[in-house]
């Protein structure tokens, strides 16, 4: 059946002065679907999330979020339905991790605080943080703060969460855990669109990849295609030198 | 006459004067940072209109000189029928000026919380104005402290020069008892110990405030 998809993405564009960033970008994530976009840094990757929900607004495109249209008069609304985890965490520093992921739902969603903690505790539980909820973010690791920080992108029941590279700030030895808090996301029925070099995860959690360059998509397809079968050369050249960069598999 | 009898003369209207410079600074000082704020924020975030005018005043006052400020409210203003007593004329003068101050300490502050934080409300639902109330200012105010204690320090001091227009702070009951008795050296030795020790209170004062209200697992400062 035709099911209609969560998050459409029609010919986004955006330049910056006279540089293109994007250049016509469309893509679709269906419920349940978890995205991949690799690709060189630059390319627009991150701006592409950031026009999503218009946190960098956009020179001409659509953006659909389960049917309705996000445009600058609701965006506050439907910014609510779209996670977003940054590269750098962006947790709010002089809050404790429970106030990062409560904040929103007191704040914007005007919900109890004591109902707002208890959806808070259970998000932070999920990342396996709950044990921390007092600390504040200069207390954490790079590791914790990004698990606090997919933990406040829960809370408010989004849609879709959109990932930008969100374990390139951290150590190696941290990258671990936040993959695996996303990997039980997506295997539990998130949809999500994720930027990230992490090839180990694009392979095993993927339905799609998608690889950008130079504001467009030169190729999507699903992991073994991608991976094994890449209809274009530069794709081909790209996944080789990131698989020298990055080892092939990360478990 | 000796120091004591000075002393013991003068202690009684520098203490009364003491009082009025107190009550001016912290006048200013208050009513400077809510201004300060404000003006802060229409600079950073506000349509391009408003920002403009908030930088024009900031850059107005920061430009002048305090004493042509203050000549201005107290002389200027009744040729155009306004008459302000010498209090009042100073604490608007005063108040003015340090929101003109605070609003550049509070926006250096602003940028070096970064723009991710701005980014991470907005991404979560919250409107420009609730993200600068619930997220910005917070962080941005503590960082403004040790700014802010400078601040005061100077408003003491500068507070001094109200006595030009008449406002009986305490340079001005100095000035007065020092034309009586003619111990011009020590009638402004004693005014200058006072500063100094009002001064030293307000800076012990001020590095308490910094390290109550730090956000635990920070260690700026720290030594």
């Amino acid at each position: 059946m035709n099911q209609q998809p969560v998050l459409k993405i029609v010919d986004l564009r955006k330049k910056y002065g006279t540089t293109e960033i994007l250049k016509g970008v469309s893509l679709e994530l269906k419920k349940g679907e978890t995205k991949v976009i690799i690709g060189p840094s630059g390319t627009g990757k991150s701006t592409l999330l950031l026009c999503i929900n218009r946190l960098v607004e956009p020179d001409s495109g659509k953006v659909f979020l389960e049917g309705e249209e996000i445009t600058p008069k609701n965006v506050h609304r439907m910014r609510q339905k779209i996670g977003f985890v940054f590269q750098d965490f962006n947790l709010f520093n002089h809050l404790t991790a429970l106030d990062n992921v409560r904040i929103g739902l007191i704040k914007v969603q005007k919900i109890r605080k004591a109902e707002a903690t208890e959806i808070a505790m259970e998000q932070l539980k999920k990342v396996g943080l709950a044990d921390k909820a007092h600390l504040y973010p200069s207390q954490l690791s790079g590791g914790q703060k990004q698990r606090v920080a997919i933990a406040r992108a829960l809370a408010t029941r989004p849609k879709v969460i959109l990932f930008d590279e969100p374990t390139s700030a951290l150590d190696p030895e941290l990258i671990g855990e936040v993959l695996s808090v996303m990997v039980d996301l997506a295997k539990s029925g998130m949809t999500m669109l994720v930027v990230t070099h992490e090839l180990g995860f694009a392979r095993s959690v993927a339905d799609e990849i998608v690889f950008m360059e130079n504001g467009v998509i030169v190729e999507q397809g699903t992991p073994s295609e991608i991976f094994t079968n890449p209809k274009t050369e530069r794709t081909r050249q790209f996944l080789r030198r990131l698989t020298e960069l990055y080892g092939e598999e990360r478990k | 006459m000796s120091f004591a009898e000075v002393f013991i003369q003068a202690i009684p209207k520098l203490l009364n004067g003491l009082l009025v410079t107190f009550y001016m600074t912290a006048f200013a000082a208050i009513f400077g940072l809510v201004f300060g704020t404000i003006l802060c924020v229409w600079r950073v975030y506000a349509n391009r209109l408003v920002s403009l005018v908030s930088t024009g005043f900031i850059e107005l006052i920061r430009g002048t000189p305090m004493l042509v400020q203050l000549f201005i409210l107290y002389y200027g203003l009744p040729v155009y029928g306004i008459r302000l007593s010498p209090l009042i004329a100073a604490l608007i003068g005063f108040t003015m000026n340090s929101a003109a101050y605070q609003a550049e300490y509070i926006r250096g502050a602003i940028h070096s919380i970064g723009s991710g934080q701005m980014r991470a409300a907005l991404a979560i639902g919250m409107g420009k104005w609730q993200a600068v109330r619930s997220i910005i200012l917070p962080q941005a105010l503590r960082l403004v402290i040790p700014a802010w204690t400078n601040e005061f320090i100077y408003l003491l001091k500068y507070t001094s020069m109200a006595y030009i227009i008449g406002a009986p702070e305490m340079m001005a009951q100095a000035k007065f008892i020092a034309s009586r008795n003619f111990e011009f050296f020590k009638v402004y030795l004693i005014t200058a110990f006072i500063y100094l020790t009002v001064v030293w209170i307000a800076s012990f004062f001020f590095s308490w405030l910094e390290r109550k209200l730090r956000i635990p697992g920070t260690v700026v400062g720290e030594r």
